[in-house]
């Protein structure tokens, strides 16, 4: 039991759309486990219900039923000011978009900054210590951490969201298709980090993404998830090689794989199309 | 434009030098902005010094100088009294510029508190601070205001809260507004997943977000201020004569101006004019670079 950082257990949350519609399932009954130290992507369409899981995980959507526990204590949206604070030192979040997740009025440094003044006692040397420590451990300097988000490049506003997360030393960060926004090279960098990082400092990672190459080189388990049920879980291994859902395997096609080409057909209406 | 565009190293070095700085300020606000800072700064320096700096005693004139035109002795004549009217506009401009200001800061404060605490706690509080706007919305300003001096007595300091209580609605309604959609941004949301309390991210992050529309608001505000202050001290509920005060001056110029002698309110209201076009262009300033700055990021 206590190797398991992250226990999800019937997990319900319906959202109501507008008046007339049937209230959509985002969570249908879902279990979740993570092994501490691991690593788990959770994939699948939009909609699917990754990022309500992911949500309704960190404290920003409240459940409808079931439980979380995150090392072993529960996990609720409340409003209460240490119960945040208490959850902030459990799990962090890593936003998809690192623009928006970012104050555009506020130093970078500041904002690492804040997070330390809110979880630790620190004098305001050693604050400053902690936080160029936090920025070189991303392979960011002290010039990066007093520049605006406008002056970064994308990769490196996410470098300092992936610090920001780490300044309130959590036990596990949830990443919302934290590399999606970047391009591939960036994207590979910032794995790279992602994956030392958790090496060093044994964090324990529910990584969500729509990108199965990503799947492969960052996680240990795999979660495939469609219209908020558990469709699928297991080694990365076992699920992408040998998929048991007709809906992995889907997945697992539609993904472009090295040397694809469109097929025959694909071509044949691509050129009916231009004709028209 | 060009130079908010990437200015890394003029942003990095976060305390400039004065010169560096009057050059930053010019290119924010042009050469019209930065002359409508020195309109703005000689109105302040009257404000301040003024009194001392008057030929004559701006409260006491004399019945046999009435409606003097202007000569090398009285600059710009003399008014239905017999005073200086050039003295009378330097002392003026301190009750001018101090009853607006009194009325803008109580208005921007008062009113940010309360845009601020309802954005926050959304809901509930949100909508009950919602209909109390809505009651003072439904009260005329000038009532509000005569209503007050009717309780407190007249006076400059009683006319302008008054005043501020009836700018709170629109203040708050404009900065609620700006603020709510600052409050649905990821970054808030981050910085609460981050354990910071509300408080802290409220004026930390939310407030220098919508600065901006604060300031703006305010130097509108600071006109309309000017204009219902005068509009109090005609209906003798503002500043009491034989006080110097700009509004004053054009009420008590209006029989004058009857009779062919329009100087007295002619210049106040030029004073007055001047001074609101200058805020209000500096405001404009101001709350159009933000707005640049803004759809850049």
């Amino acid at each position: 039991m206590s190797s398991n950082i992250i226990e999800i257990s019937g997990l319900n949350k319906t959202f109501r759309v507008g008046g007339k519609h049937e209230p959509v399932r985002a969570l249908d009954d879902v279990s979740v486990t993570v092994r501490e130290g691991s690593c788990l992507a959770v994939v699948g369409e939009s909609g699917s219900g990754k990022t309500t899981l992911a949500r309704v995980l960190v404290g920003l959507e409240t459940k409808d039923s079931g439980e979380v526990r995150i090392a072993g204590s529960p996990v609720t949206a409340s409003l209460r000011r240490r119960e945040q604070r208490r959850r902030a030192r459990a799990v962090q979040m890593v936003f998809q978009d690192p623009n928006g997740s970012l104050n555009r009025r506020l130093p970078v440094g500041a904002a690492v900054d804040e997070v330390l003044r809110a979880h630790f006692r620190l004098s305001a040397a050693e604050r400053r210590a902690r936080v160029s420590e936090l920025f070189r451990s991303v392979g960011l300097t002290d010039a990066h951490a007093q520049s605006l988000p406008a002056n970064l490049s994308g990769g490196q506003k996410q470098r300092v969201a992936i610090a920001r997360a780490f300044a309130a030393e959590p036990q596990v960060i949830v990443l919302d298709e934290a590399v999606s926004a970047l391009d591939v090279s960036v994207q590979a960098q910032v794995l790279d980090l992602l994956h030392e990082l958790r090496r060093d400092k044994g964090l324990s990672y529910l990584f969500i993404t729509h990108d199965l190459s990503v799947v492969r080189t960052i996680a240990d388990d795999v979660l495939v998830m469609r219209h908020g049920q558990v469709l699928e879980r297991g080694s990365v291994g076992d699920v992408l090689d040998r998929p048991r859902s007709p809906y992995t395997k889907l997945l697992l096609e539609c993904a472009p794989k090295p040397g694809w080409k469109p097929r025959r057909g694909v071509i044949d209406h691509l050129n009916s199309e231009i004709a028209s | 434009m060009a130079i908010k565009e990437k200015a890394p190293a003029a942003a990095l070095a976060a305390p400039a030098a004065p010169s560096n700085r009057l050059a930053a300020a010019r290119r924010r606000l042009g050469w019209t902005g930065m002359a409508c800072v020195g309109v703005v700064g000689a109105v302040v320096l009257a404000a301040v010094v003024g009194q001392f700096l008057a030929p004559y005693d701006p409260t006491v004139g004399s019945v046999t100088q009435r409606h003097l035109g202007s000569s090398a002795e009285h600059l710009l004549g003399t008014d239905q009294a017999g005073r200086d009217i050039f003295s009378r506009l330097l002392a003026g401009a301190r009750t001018s510029l101090l009853g607006p200001l009194i009325v803008v800061g109580a208005t921007a404060v008062a009113g940010s508190a309360l845009a601020l605490t309802a954005v926050w706690f959304g809901g509930k509080v949100d909508a009950f601070l919602g209909r109390v706007l809505d009651v003072l919305f439904a009260f005329p300003s000038l009532l509000l205001a005569i209503l007050a001096v009717a309780i407190f007595g007249p006076g400059l300091v009683t006319a302008s809260i008054a005043l501020a209580i009836a700018y709170i609605p629109y203040s708050a309604r404009v900065i609620r507004s700006v603020a709510l959609r600052e409050r649905s941004l990821p970054y808030v949301k981050a910085a609460e997943l981050q354990g910071i309390n509300g408080f802290t991210i409220t004026v930390r992050h939310i407030l220098p977000n919508v600065w901006t529309q604060i300031l703006t608001g305010s130097t509108i505000n600071f006109g309309y201020a000017i204009v219902d202050l005068a509009a109090l001290s005609f209906l003798g509920l503002g500043i009491q004569p034989p006080e110097a005060d700009w509004g004053l001056m054009i009420s008590n110029g209006q029989e004058s101006l009857q009779q062919g002698f329009p100087e007295q309110s002619l210049y106040a209201g030029l004073c007055i004019v001047v001074t609101v076009a200058a805020m209000a262009y500096i405001g404009e300033r101001l709350g159009g670079r933000a707005a640049a700055g803004r759809s850049k990021s």
